[in-house]
Order: C-alpha cells, then sequence, then structure tokens
C-alpha cells in the first residue's frame, strides 16, 4: 500500500515540478495552479475510490487528474495546447478532463462543478448504480451560495457523493479568517444534515482510512452524502510556477510546519530504499516521455477553432 | 376531425410522450409537481413517471441547474423548468460556463443534453421582475441551442427536438401563447431547428416576430390588409441557429423589414436580424428596415404604462404602414385588446 501511494503522491509532485521549470520557456502559454504541497488530499481520496467512481475538481486539478489515473501523457499535451492533449488543446491546465477513468471536466470558476457532482450521483442513484463521486473544491468555494445548495440539495436527496472540502487557507491571497465567520468547516456542512468531519495535518493515510469509511458505508446502502474537511497548505503562488513568500500576504514561517509533514518524504522514508529508487525511475522516465510525446504532438488545426461548439446529430 | 389543443397541453403531451419512450428523461423545477403543475404544462407527469423522475427543487436555481448538467453528464436527459425567466438570471453561470462551454472546454469528450424551458410572463402588471424576455442574453453565447415556437404544433415538435438534441437547448415559452389553440398531432414528430415558418404570405413588407411577436403580428397582417398592404408573416421558431435564408428570400421580394421582439431592442434579435440582412443586401439591393420591442425602460405595472411599453398588433401595423409609405403616410389602426390578455386574470 505504501508504494502504491507513494508512486502516486511522488509522480504528481515531480510532473508539477517538471511543469514549474519548463514553464519559464513559455511553451505553456496559459496559467497553471499547482498542486503542490497538497497532493495528499487528491492521493488519500482516489486511493479509496475505484475504477468506476467519478471526481470533479477544480482548476488546480493535475494532483486530482493524475492521482485517479488520468493519462499524464495527455495532460501535458494539453499543457502544450497540442490536439493530442486531453481536451484537444482547447482547455488547459484548468479543464483537464479523462472520462475513461472517471475524472471529469474541471472549471476556472470557484464551486463550479460542487452541483455538477451532485447532479451526476443524483443519476447514479437514480439509475442504480453502486458508483460514488467526489467532489473536490477549495475554502473559497465555501464562500460561494452555490456550495450551500449543493449541500442541502445533496443531503435532502440522499444522493451518493462524498465532498472533499481542500482547505489551504487561501483564497487567492485573502486568509479564510478574513471572508468567513466560522473557520470550521465540517461544522457548517454538517448542519445541512450529514456526517462530516476536519481532517487535521495533510496526512493521506489518515484521509484514505476516513474517506474508504465513507464510500464503504455508501456502498453498502447508507446512502447520503459525507463530507471532509482535509487542512492542507499550498506551497507555490496560487498562480504560478514560484513561491510567493515574499508578498506579504503570508510568511513562510506559516508554511514550515507544512514543509515538515509533507507526504511525499514521508511515505518515501516507508519504503526500503531499493523500491523507493525503482519507483522514482520508473516515474522519472514516464515523465520524460510525456514531455517529449507533448513536445512532439502537433498543435490543432486551424480549422479544429470551429469543431466540438455543438455535438452533431 | 382536426385534432385541436392548446399550447401548454402540447407541451405536456411532448413531455410526457419523450419521458414514456425514453427512461433518462427527468423533470425537475421549483413547483413542477404542485396541483398547478406549471400552468398545466407538468400535470399528471408525477403520477405517471414517479417522484425520482419528476422533482420540485429546492429554490436554488444555480445549484439545481448545475445538477442538470451534471446529471446530463452522467447520461441522463433533464428537462429544468422555469415558470419565469427571470429567475433564469440565477442560473446564468452554469448555463454560460458550464452548459455553453463544457463540450468546446473538454475537447468534444463531454455533451450535456439539457432542456431549460423559460416562461416569459407579461400583460396584469407583471412589472419588473416577472416579464422579461432574455433569450438574446443566451444567443450571444456560443454552445446553447435556443427556440421559441408560437404555435401548440411547433411547440410539441420543438420540444420533442429538444429533449432528443444533445445539446443544451434554451426553450422559451411566452405566457400568453400557452393559451393559443391549434392543430396537433397525437403522434410524436420533431421541428427541426433553423428552420423559420412562413406564417402568412405576402409582398409588401415582411414581418418577423419573435415568439408571442409571430401571434401579433399575423394580427397586424389583417388590419393591414384593410388598407391594402400584403405583408409576409415569418416565425424565426428558432433563434439559434438562426434561419436568416428565409427572412432574406422574403426581404428580396418585399424590400422592407419589420423585426418584432418581445424583449428589448438593443443588441436584441432584432438588431441582429436587421444586421444580418443589411450586410448581406448592401451590395445588392436597398432595403428598408426597423426594429420593434419593449420600450427601454423597465416594465411598469400599472395598465396604462404597461400598454405604452408592449408591441402589439396595432403599433406594427402602424409601424409597417409607414415603412411600406417611406414615411410619408401614417395610419393608427384601431387597437383591438386581444383575448389571451382581455381575459387573463391573476394572480398568475
Amino acid at each position: 500500500m505504501y508504494e502504491k501511494f507513494y508512486r502516486s503522491l511522488y509522480r504528481i509532485r515531480r510532473v508539477e515540478e517538471e511543469i514549474a521549470r519548463i514553464y519559464t520557456t513559455d511553451k505553456i502559454k496559459s496559467p497553471v495552479h499547482l498542486s503542490i504541497g497538497q497532493e495528499a488530499v487528491s492521493v488519500g481520496v482516489c486511493e479509496a475510490l475505484g475504477r468506476d467512481d467519478i471526481v470533479f475538481g477544480t482548476y488546480r486539478g493535475h494532483a486530482l487528474y493524475l492521482a485517479k489515473g488520468g493519462d499524464l501523457r495527455k495532460m501535458i499535451a494539453e499543457l502544450y495546447g497540442k490536439a493530442t492533449g486531453c481536451a484537444k488543446g482547447k482547455g488547459g491546465s484548468m479543464h483537464l478532463i479523462d472520462t475513461d477513468v472517471g475524472v471529469m471536466g474541471m472549471s476556472a470558476v470557484v464551486g463550479t462543478t460542487i452541483p455538477l457532482a451532485a447532479g451526476y450521483a443524483y443519476a447514479l442513484k437514480l439509475r442504480g448504480k453502486n458508483s460514488v463521486v467526489a467532489s473536490f473544491f477549495g475554502d473559497g468555494a465555501v464562500d460561494e451560495g452555490v456550495f450551500h445548495e449543493s449541500m442541502n440539495f445533496a443531503a435532502l436527496k440522499k444522493i451518493p457523493i462524498i465532498f472533499v472540502c481542500e482547505n489551504n487557507f487561501y483564497s487567492i491571497h485573502s486568509h479564510q479568517r478574513a471572508r468567513q465567520a466560522l473557520c470550521n468547516i465540517a461544522e457548517r456542512a454538517r448542519v445541512y444534515g450529514m456526517p462530516a468531519e476536519r481532517i487535521d495535518g495533510n496526512d493521506v493515510l489518515r484521509i484514505y482510512e476516513r474517506v474508504m469509511k465513507g464510500v464503504q458505508e455508501i456502498r453498502s446502502g447508507s446512502l447520503g452524502p459525507r463530507f471532509f474537511e482535509c487542512m492542507t497548505y499550498r506551497w507555490m503562488e496560487h498562480v504560478g510556477p514560484n513561491e510567493d513568500f515574499e508578498a506579504g500576504y503570508r510568511l513562510r514561517s506559516e508554511a514550515e510546519p507544512w514543509f515538515e509533514k509533507d507526504q511525499v518524504k514521508r511515505l518515501g522514508d516507508f519504503l526500503d530504499p531499493e523500491a523507493r529508487q525503482m519507483i522514482e525511475d520508473e516515474v522519472e522516465g514516464e515523465i520524460r516521455e510525456a514531455f517529449e510525446f507533448a513536445e512532439q504532438s502537433p498543435f490543432p488545426d486551424d480549422v479544429d477553432l470551429y469543431t466540438d461548439t455543438f455535438k452533431e446529430a | 376531425m382536426e385534432r385541436i389543443l392548446t399550447y401548454a397541453e402540447a407541451i405536456r403531451e411532448a413531455t410526457e410522450q419523450e419521458m414514456a419512450r425514453d427512461p433518462t428523461v427527468i423533470l425537475l423545477g421549483i413547483g413542477v409537481d404542485d396541483f398547478k403543475a406549471i400552468y398545466g404544462t407538468t400535470k399528471g407527469l408525477i403520477e405517471k413517471f414517479g417522484p425520482e423522475r419528476v422533482f420540485d427543487t429546492p429554490l436554488s436555481e444555480d445549484a439545481m441547474t448545475g445538477v442538470a448538467i451534471g446529471a446530463a453528464l452522467a447520461g441522463l436527459r433533464p428537462i429544468h423548468v422555469h415558470i419565469r425567466m427571470d429567475f433564469v438570471l440565477l442560473a446564468m453561470n452554469q448555463l454560460v460556463n458550464i452548459a455553453a462551454k463544457g463540450r468546446y472546454m473538454y475537447g468534444g469528450a463531454v455533451s450535456v443534453p439539457i432542456v431549460v424551458r423559460a416562461i416569459i410572463g407579461r400583460s396584469w402588471g407583471q412589472g419588473a421582475q416577472h416579464s422579461q424576455s432574455l433569450h438574446s442574453y443566451f444567443i450571444h453565447v456560443p454552445g446553447l441551442k435556443v427556440v421559441a415556437p408560437s404555435t401548440p404544433y411547433d411547440a410539441k415538435g420543438c420540444l420533442i427536438k429538444s429533449i432528443r438534441d444533445d445539446n443544451p437547448v434554451m426553450f422559451i415559452e411566452h405566457r400568453m401563447i400557452h393559451y393559443q389553440k391549434g392543430h396537433v398531432p397525437e403522434s410524436t414528430y420533431t421541428i427541426p431547428f433553423g428552420k423559420a415558418r412562413v406564417l402568412a404570405k405576402g409582398d409588401d413588407i415582411t414581418l418577423v416576430g419573435i415568439s408571442y411577436m409571430a401571434v401579433e403580428c399575423l394580427r397586424a397582417q389583417k388590419l393591414l390588409t384593410e388598407v391594402g398592404i400584403s405583408a409576409e408573416v415569418i416565425d424565426p421558431v428558432s433563434l439559434n441557429p438562426f434561419d436568416l435564408d428565409a427572412i432574406a428570400g422574403s426581404v428580396r421580394k418585399t424590400g422592407r423589414l419589420l423585426v418584432v421582439d418581445t424583449a428589448w431592442v438593443t443588441c436584441g434579435v432584432s438588431a441582429e436580424v436587421v444586421a444580418q440582412l443589411t450586410e448581406r443586401f448592401q451590395d445588392s439591393q436597398q432595403i428598408r428596415v426597423q426594429r420593434m420591442g419593449f420600450k427601454p425602460v423597465t416594465c411598469p405595472t400599472t395598465k396604462n404604462l404597461e400598454d405604452l411599453f408592449y408591441p402589439n398588433s396595432q403599433k406594427i401595423a402602424s409601424a409597417a404602414y409607414t415603412l411600406v409609405h417611406n414615411n410619408r403616410k401614417f395610419w393608427t389602426p384601431t387597437h383591438v385588446e386581444p383575448p389571451e390578455i382581455m381575459e387573463f386574470r391573476g394572480p398568475f
């Protein structure tokens, strides 16, 4: 199990480090919102899900896409704006999608995918499927009205959904304390009529265990939403490849405890060095290959500007 | 014998037949299951198809639109009903940012087969927030189909087509045409999008009426015959895609165009139609054009101001007369209040 978790965590971290490294070349001509530091939430939740389960996420979605099994080559090609990308080069980093593994499209508008996840879960229930939907969003989305509307609907209709709030404390540069009178989001979710808990410490194993329990309960017939507020921390700037501790809105000292809790390092330390090295070598090879694939792929044709506005009959 | 239904009955029949045919069709919206049943358009459907496929919603237009889209992503075909189009404003983010763009921004990986039924109110003091026709908002954004049929026959065929379409469709219904009666076959049939309907043939001027204004244009056409003017009346039926060719063909013959919208003129359908026609004809033919719609103010409730605010058959006929006589002669017929407005009683 540790090997599987480590591979996923390490892979996401290294993919994003490579994105950050290549970003200065301007080959990725589109915004990127890196998940570095927050990988544990996506990995912990997705390890508790199966291939037929569905995830909806946000513009900070590289980690979720990869953790759920999204195709790495198509993701990098998408960032490069290539025709071989997961959205044919027309969506970019903020609109990743891989429906083959249940990664539904991500959105650049905060909170928008929460009701989509609820609607998907409603359809699963109506059609008698045993799958579960996981809806990922940040603490910023909790400020949006649609979050509250969706919580109410999910509880009302007892749909098979896991809400995952990645609380990294910041909506862009604005701290949760400046936006919310009551900062315990799990407590606020609970009053809508669903079990809700806060998971401290960005602990990938703890997240996995708690979510797994919720998923199993849903699968065994105890329908209805479960809510998890996962405390985590964004290491990099809101958008872009750099750190931003010099900008003044947060201090490096605030981040340091989170650096110490780094789950990539923690899981890596559980492994024997040989197994760890093998995983890292494999992942590095896969990443090299994905960037080469993106580099060598063609850009979309001019005619592609007009394709896919409507689905033709 | 001809089978006659009202527009509202045609909507109900289309919904019932499609729900019976296709188990993935669901119906949701505030009040769809109550005793008033959205002016009868959803009557009996919960009894027939059950509360999982036909359900009332919390007053959460934003999230419920997202729910409809999410259900569509999972393979259902939701029909989301709004008893007032004004309320759809609360759902703009989901409609514009997800429904319209989903297929394009995800590279064709998904489609969003939802129908949004938006009902436009008017008269009897509906006022500022119960009377708006906001179809132009949706036509502006690529990715949404917009239809506004004016006859019971087209209402049934268009709704069935909308439900079967794999894309988001805004289905615009004017409250005042819910009462219109007409021939509606019992069998299921679809009306193609992007094909206008000529409601009356004529040679002197082309009247294009959007939604309820098609009915008023037909009344104006009759008034105009009294003064020797032969008007062609066209109902576009579908606003996006739009059958410009049909209108261009008519205007080539008449040389005059009056587009009447049940909405404001500025940046609206009437402005768009006139602009596109002018572009098309500028090198080949001199044409005379005019737009007509709501007065450029908020809709008032009091009856005398309300009458000034809305276009009607009298104003259409008068404007058409002036247009035909190149602004040199003027005429205004006596206004007769149409029965649907005269007979309408509240609450709504």
